[in-house]
């Protein structure tokens, strides 16, 4: 037996947006899974609105009921699209003038009313989704569980879903818990983010704490921090610490104490990048280091600028201002950071 | 050669001007042989779900032993039919030895294993996607094995069949149990084989192209079936799903 998910301690609340983001294996579909009851548990309670879910198959029926899951791979059942949309309703024994009008009503919410009477099987990726979620729907759900709901699918159905999804939780109020390998979408949607890592809940906060606070070194680098130096608190002025990384000092807010060994995280977007020799605006910017460019690698719009002044460190930056300061490897930077942009963890490892 | 082609067109006649001995064992042969594909679907359909959905110890065993007895030869089910059904077997007051509704229980006897590993096999080519959205979407397990026996209904189609086909094809049972006797238990297999033997071409080269002509018929319902050439063909074929 292989432990898939451990230590696993939540809560979440009536009404929110709850989304879970891990990478790929972290145990993000096992989790959802045992909360939608399809599966049990080996150890631990899952407690819904107060009922513990470790009951007779009838009480989970019941509970199970008032759930609804959308799986990351849409599987349509060979029949028509409001066939395939009628079946949640069908299993409770609600009449066929009520599955009509609640049909419908779904496959309007999600668009698909046009393709009502088409098989579903010859949708497309994006179309299936969306029957995936007008039957999850059509049951009025009180909890909502999404799996990787835009995983395979293009940005304009991936837009069209999680608005789709907001929609939703605006108009039905509905818990919704979606899982997401993809950062810029937990922030999209969610209003508490849990970050799963191997099978455990590695950090649960607002997505501002989990970009700019994350818990530790596996975290950052998931949530796209790519600088984590490490580094020894030479002083602290009330909060504000000089820090020594390589052979220079860095200014940044930690209650940490002089002497302790802290790691520091960096997102790449909080580095400006000027030219060594050109003019400095006076700013608030407290840390200013000089170093060389030893990579550029495009990055969307944008160029992630990597740059050595004794350590490796990371910017953002827009491809028209690189072009404007001429960047290119080899180029002699100054790279400003503010006090405020840096995260201090102390670094046990 | 000429001898084969005059006994073509001799049998074409016999065809076309609706021989009545012809017609007769035709009719019997495909009486015989749906009768029994329709009592062996019904019992491998509701065995073969039962292997599907249930797990146990020897599962895996037991499919291997079903796919084994796909190839049994039709000789030996009659055989141990005829040991059974003979008078003095443990069968023998039922008295079906020699009747057409004997030779039903053998042809049934005979197609069960290759109905009931067809059906797991279909059952077990649906997406294990496809049952946990229906559990997901609040479906008891009883609302969960009808669904997904109406999602796998083509291939259990085309598994009866192909059952159907074998049971019609087949020697060993029909003349064992049947004795091929003539106005009775006489089908188109058992009386292509005497026929050939006394000699007489044009009767058997009859029997032996409307054997074919049913041959191929199942094989268009097997292709329309499997190709699912249109939604209505299929809800013909599958039933219409409400």
């Amino acid at each position: 037996m292989k432990t898939i998910l451990e230590s696993i301690d939540l809560e979440i609340h009536k009404g929110e947006i709850f989304t879970f983001i891990g990478p790929s294996g972290s145990g993000k579909t096992s989790l959802l899974r045992l909360i939608d009851l399809l599966d049990m548990p080996t150890t631990g309670t899952i407690m819904f609105d107060g009922i513990d879910t470790a009951a007779p198959n009838a009480v989970r029926l019941s509970i199970r009921r008032r759930m609804a899951m959308v799986f990351q791979k849409p599987a349509v059942l060979n029949t028509t699209v409001a066939n395939n949309v009628a079946f949640g309703l069908k299993f409770r024994d609600i009449e066929k003038s009520e599955i009509d009008s609640r049909v419908h009503e779904a496959l309007d919410i999600v668009g698909l009313l046009h393709l009502a009477n088409r098989k579903a099987v010859t949708l497309s990726g994006g179309e299936m989704q969306r029957v995936a979620i007008a039957r999850a729907l059509v049951t009025r759900p009180e909890v909502l569980l999404l799996d990787e709901p835009t995983a395979n699918l293009d940005p304009v159905n991936t837009e069209l879903i999680e608005n789709l999804i907001r929609h939703i939780h605006q108009r039905f109020h509905t818990t919704i818990i979606l899982s997401t390998h993809d950062m810029i979408q937990g922030q999209r949607l969610a209003d508490r983010i849990g970050v799963i890592m191997n099978g455990r809940i590695a950090q649960i906060g607002s997505l501002h704490d989990i970009f700019y606070r994350p818990h530790g070194r596996d975290i950052a680098r998931f949530v796209g921090i790519d600088t984590i130096l490490k580094g020894v608190v030479a002083s602290n002025d009330g909060g504000l610490a000089n820090i020594a990384v390589s052979n220079v000092v860095l200014e940044a807010i930690t209650p940490c104490k002089p002497g302790t060994h802290v790691a520091l995280f960096i997102r790449p977007e909080e580095v400006t990048i000027a030219l060594r020799d050109g003019d400095h605006p006076k700013t608030s910017v407290r840390n200013k280091l000089a170093g060389t460019i030893t990579k550029m690698v495009p990055f969307g719009p944008f160029l992630r600028v990597t740059l050595d002044f004794g350590s490796p460190l990371t910017a953002l930056v827009t491809r028209r201002s690189a072009d404007e300061l001429s960047l290119a490897v080899g180029t002699n930077v100054i790279a400003g950071i503010k006090a405020t942009a840096i995260h201090v963890l102390a670094d046990n490892g | 050669m000429s001898e084969i082609v005059s006994g073509f067109f001799q049998a074409v006649n016999l065809i076309v001007t609706l021989n009545p001995e012809v017609m007769q064992i035709a009719a019997l042969s495909l009486f015989i042989s749906l009768a029994a594909t329709v009592i062996a679907a019904t019992i491998a359909i509701p065995l073969g779900g039962l292997i599907h959905f249930h797990e146990f110890r020897g599962k895996r065993m037991l499919i291997v032993l079903i796919q084994t007895l796909y190839s049994v030869p039709t000789v030996v089910v009659g055989l141990v039919l005829y040991l059974l059904l003979s008078r003095s077997g443990p069968l023998g007051i039922f008295g079906l030895l020699f009747t057409p509704e004997g030779m039903i229980v053998g042809q049934t006897v005979l197609i069960i294993p290759i109905l009931t590993g067809l059906v797991i096999a279909s059952l077990g080519g649906i997406d294990r996607n496809i049952s946990d959205t229906l559990i997901s979407l609040g479906a008891t397990s009883f609302q969960t094995i009808v669904q997904i026996v109406k999602e796998a209904r083509l291939a259990i189609l085309s598994a009866v069949v192909l059952g159907f086909g074998r049971a019609i094809s087949e020697v060993g049972v029909a003349m064992m149990i049947g004795g091929n006797i003539r106005g009775a238990t006489r089908v188109l297999t058992t009386a292509i084989a005497l026929q050939t033997g006394i000699g007489d071409f044009p009767f058997s080269i009859a029997l032996g192209l409307i054997l074919l002509l049913i041959a191929l018929v199942v094989v268009i319902i097997m292709n329309l079936i499997t190709s699912g050439l249109s939604v209505e063909t299929q809800q013909v074929l599958g039933g219409p799903r409400t």
